[in-house]
């Protein structure tokens, strides 16, 4: 029932965008393992992964998008939920290991002994359990987002002032695991990883699995995004979105909304992170760094923000641009990506779908619309 | 030999208690008392020799030859009277050949009567010129004779040394001499030492040797009384010295070890009243900092509410405006180098604000109102501005050079302070001063605090806002460049160098309130000074990140800063 409901709330683009996901699913990692090298259909090992990173960068956009594309709340941190998503799987990987680490230590971290540690610390105990990892990877990032929410939103810290802690709270993090007596590497991060699950990670058929679960994973987030997006809660935050004061005003527990649909996304990005970690194959703090999570908002605003097919156009485009880019002329890289903010902000302010909107469909939606579900209030409620 | 002194001295770190294989302090017999003791004559040797450059003695190569033969010439009665000779010639070359005759490695040549520092080399000896120093060739075993050194030549050497430099007459030597003796803590030094005592007149060098003297006598057998009267002497130096000097007695029983413990709880406390001192002065020195490279920012957010990312690229700017400048003056007027800071200050300034008014024509203008577009898309121009200055000058860190009259320290007590330091907090609260006189006193200033307040009625009155925008962010970022000269001198000037400050001056920023200039002054002074208290206890990186942490709960409670603004405009 639950399943119906969710389909439901799909609108047209919304079920082509999920088919097309679990197209991917199937199809991608089939065309890496079954067909062979040399077919124009053979999908390589390298392009497999690639593509399994820039879904995961695809669910973190959709969680980036589902704060300031439908609440207003510019995060310039969400990639420190995601960064501490992807420390708890590595965490996982890392206990994976077990004797086959440089110094075979069975419980500790090459890091660990390295460092002279004698015993691990509480916070790695229970993660040679998948279950309590996977939560963990959930837990948290969304209990880290429902304390700094909690605090933020009930003192009505908003706008701009809410971006630049968000910054700041990812610059603290950066900085702590950047400590090698934080426990999670320094500056090295966790890596070297060896199985997930009891199967080897470099092995092709894990690859095609993860890459599988990415884009499994980012179908389901997109039909949880739409849920809500489309429900009437949906429509709260989207009033939040252009006038909190009068949606307050009109008696809506404004930080109740903006908390949820804070927490949530930041839940999704830590899935995104977990998912990210396997497919690369390390962790360390430079994923916390600020401009990293600038870079996500940046995906969006491309794609078309309060829009949830955008989020995903967005940051698969500029991903592939960027492998593109730093490949064949990496020097011009940093000036394509500066345009692109410039450009994408003055010129293009509903991004490559609110284009394809204007040009395809001849329809310009007023911007206070942002988003398919405006249209369709009487219908989602 | 002296360059292996000086790095020994090198090692020698003030407050650490000296190293087991250091000039040690437990030596047994006299021999070992002399050798210590000639050891430790090798680095006052190499302080005066090395360390004093522009003090150095010196008399003429042949009379100095002529008295190190007379060391080769006859027994000990007349190697003494020739040591005492040569030391009475107090030419800075000395100390060294009498240490290496305390060593044994002087040898007679049985030819002519020369005398050589020789080594070994093989089953001959290499021979060197005491006084020139250049090589004279190998000599068979046979050809050389050693200079025989008894404890009487010893205490001779010991005594003409300890008389060169601690009886020098240039009274920093005499400061290191003594010094250098408190740290061997010899006992072979005590009666030098009361010679030295009796001539000097220099107050605190006086102290000094005497707090040397105790040190030895502290290391000796003397009476019990005699010691606890030594540790006084060491008290009264209050130095990191002297307390990592009765570290090593604390524990000792009786009147000395309890005389020792009291007098380190006072050195201690006193200490860690100096630290707190330093700690302030540090932090106020991190608060200029921040305060020059938050000032800018507190124009373009605090009073247009424009969020400018790309405000670190304009301190870039001025610091490769800077090293543009100090390169021009360096090839075409090198006699102006001493000013090339002062030159740069303009330069910096018009090149910083030309770009940040071509970014608010061309970017920021078309996104008024809307701050979290501008926060990306001056984001992107950031971006393009750091690629670009690679493109120019390079990913290296690039040098620029520190003016004579900024390079140097000098000591409060026991706090260091940097000239460079001083005059940034200097130039900090002078553009701080300059500003505020700007906004308050000129016509741009008033324009400006008009448009801030009530655009529509700013332009009804005549004002051409777009032009004052246009300057407002001129302006802003031009300070950002000012910024840029300043940092320049304690950073490295690399493309990277806005990025590290972006988030601490928007940090300063919103903490000290926004749109109130006095705010940012606070702001970053209370940030720096924290960050400074911190570090001690928390280290570094901890420290920062417990501020980092204090300011985003801090803004939780007073969302719109310490000195907000109060009334209608602001919710605008």
């Amino acid at each position: 029932m639950i399943t119906t409901f969710l389909i439901d709330s799909l609108d047209r683009r919304g079920r082509i965008v999920v088919g097309l996901l679990v197209a991917l699913a199937l199809l991608v990692p089939a065309g890496n393992l079954l067909v062979p090298e040399g077919n124009v259909f053979h999908v390589s090992t390298y392009q497999l992964t690639l593509c399994g990173k820039y879904l995961t960068y695809a669910l973190l956009a959709l969680s980036v998008d589902l704060v300031w594309g439908y609440c207003g709340i510019l995060s310039l941190g969400h990639g420190a939920f995601f960064a501490l998503g992807g420390y708890a799987m590595g965490m996982y990987l890392m206990r994976q290991i077990g004797t086959r680490g440089v110094y075979a230590d069975p419980l500790l971290p090459d890091f660990m002994v390295f460092l002279n540690w004698k015993e691990l610390p509480w916070f790695w105990q229970g993660f040679d359990m998948a279950w309590y990892a996977l939560l963990m990877v959930v837990l948290v990032p969304g209990l880290l987002a429902l304390v700094f929410g909690w605090l933020s939103f009930r003192s009505r810290v908003t706008g701009v002032y809410l971006s630049i802690i968000t910054q700041a709270l990812t610059y603290a993090l950066l900085l702590a695991f950047f400590r090698n007596d934080m426990g999670f590497g320094g500056n090295n991060g966790l890596t070297d990883f060896k199985d997930i699950l009891g199967y080897p990670i470099q092995a092709p058929g894990t690859r095609a699995a993860l890459f599988a679960a990415s884009a499994l994973m980012l179908a389901i987030g997109f039909v949880i995004a739409s849920a809500v997006v489309r429900s009437k809660l949906g429509k709260v935050l989207v009033a939040i979105r252009d006038a909190e004061s009068r949606t307050r005003f009109i008696g809506y527990r404004v930080e109740h909304y903006k908390l949820f649909v804070w927490t949530l996304s930041a839940a999704m990005a830590g899935i995104a992170g977990a998912l990210y970690v396997p497919q690369v194959g390390i962790i360390n703090p430079s994923e916390f760094d600020p401009a990293a999570s600038i870079e996500a908002v940046i995906w969006v605003a491309v794609g078309g923000r309060g829009t949830l097919v955008g989020p995903l156009i967005g940051a698969v485009a500029v991903n592939f641009g960027k492998t593109w880019f730093t490949g064949v002329l990496p020097e011009v890289w940093l000036y394509a990506l500066g345009a692109l903010f410039v450009v994408v902000t003055l010129f293009l302010p509903r991004g490559i779908v609110g284009l394809w909107d204007k040009l395809v469909t001849g329809r310009a939606k007023p911007a206070v619309e942002a988003n398919g579900a405006g249209r369709q209030t009487g219908e989602a409620a | 030999m002296r360059r292996r002194f000086l790095t020994r001295q090198r090692t020698l770190r003030p407050g650490l208690p000296l190293a087991p294989d250091g000039y040690g302090f437990a030596v047994q017999t006299w021999n070992g008392h002399a050798m210590a003791f000639l050891r430790l004559l090798a680095i006052l040797a190499a302080l005066i020799a090395g360390l004093q450059p522009a003090l150095a003695v010196r008399i003429a190569d042949a009379d100095l030859s002529s008295h190190v033969v007379a060391l080769g010439v006859g027994g000990f009665d007349a190697a003494e009277k020739a040591i005492a000779d040569l030391a009475a010639t107090g030419d800075d070359r000395v100390p060294t050949i009498l240490d290496r005759l305390g060593n044994g490695e002087l040898m007679v040549r049985k030819a002519d009567g020369a005398v050589f520092a020789v080594e070994k080399a093989g089953l001959d000896f290499r021979l060197t010129d005491l006084v020139t120093g250049v090589g004279a060739g190998l000599a068979p075993k046979a050809a050389v004779e050693k200079i025989k050194v008894n404890n009487r030549i010893r205490r001779a050497i010991a005594s003409a040394v300890g008389a060169l430099t601690l009886m020098s007459p240039d009274p920093s030597v005499r400061r290191a001499a003594a010094e250098a003796v408190m740290k061997s803590a010899d006992v072979a030094a005590i009666p030098v030492l009361d010679q030295a005592i009796a001539a000097e007149t220099v107050a605190d060098i006086r102290s000094a040797m005497l707090a040397a003297r105790a040190t030895a006598l502290l290391a000796s057998d003397a009476p019990e009384a005699d010691k606890v009267a030594s540790i006084a002497a060491i008290a009264d130096l209050g130095s990191r010295d002297a307390l990592g000097f009765l570290s090593g007695y604390t524990s000792a029983e009786g009147a000395v070890g309890a005389a020792a413990r009291k007098a380190a709880t006072v050195i201690e406390s006193r200490l860690m009243l100096w630290d707190v001192g330093q700690n302030l002065w540090y932090g106020l020195s991190l608060g200029s900092v921040l305060l020059l490279a938050a000032i800018g920012l507190a124009i373009t957010f605090g009073v247009m509410g424009v969020i400018n990312m790309a405000h670190g690229e304009m301190v870039m700017i001025g610091a490769y405006a800077t090293f543009t400048a100090q390169e021009a003056i360096r090839s075409s007027w090198p006699e102006l180098f001493d000013y090339s800071l002062l030159i740069a200050l303009p330069v910096a300034f018009l090149t910083a604000a030309l770009a940040g008014i071509l970014i608010e024509r061309l970017v920021i203008r078309w996104l008024y109102g809307r701050p979290l577009e501008t926060l990306l898309a001056t984001w992107g121009v950031s971006l393009m501005l750091q690629q670009a200055v690679r493109s120019l000058y390079g990913a290296n860190n690039r040098e620029v050079g520190n003016p004579a009259w900024m390079s140097g320290a000098f000591a409060v007590g026991d706090i260091q302070v940097t000239w460079t330091r001083l005059w940034i907090i200097l130039f900090a609260l002078a553009v701080f001063f300059a500003l505020i006189g700007v906004l308050k006193r000129t016509r741009l200033g008033l324009e400006m605090r008009a448009v801030t307040q009530n655009r529509q009625m700013a332009a009804a009155v005549g004002i051409r806002t777009p032009l004052v925008d246009a300057l407002t962010f001129g302006l802003g970022s031009g300070i950002a460049g000012l910024a840029g000269v300043a940092l320049s001198q304690i950073d490295n000037v690399s493309p990277n160098l806005g990025r590290g400050y972006i988030i601490d001056s928007f940090m300063v920023v919103v903490f000290g309130g926004v749109g109130n200039l006095w705010g940012t002054l606070v702001g970053a002074l209370t940030l720096g000074v924290a960050n400074k208290m911190l570090e001690p206890y928390a280290g570094a990186v901890l420290g920062k990140i417990i501020l980092l942490v204090a300011i985003i709960l801090f803004i939780q409670k007073r969302p719109r800063g310490l000195f907000a603004l109060k009334g209608r405009a602001v919710e605008a």
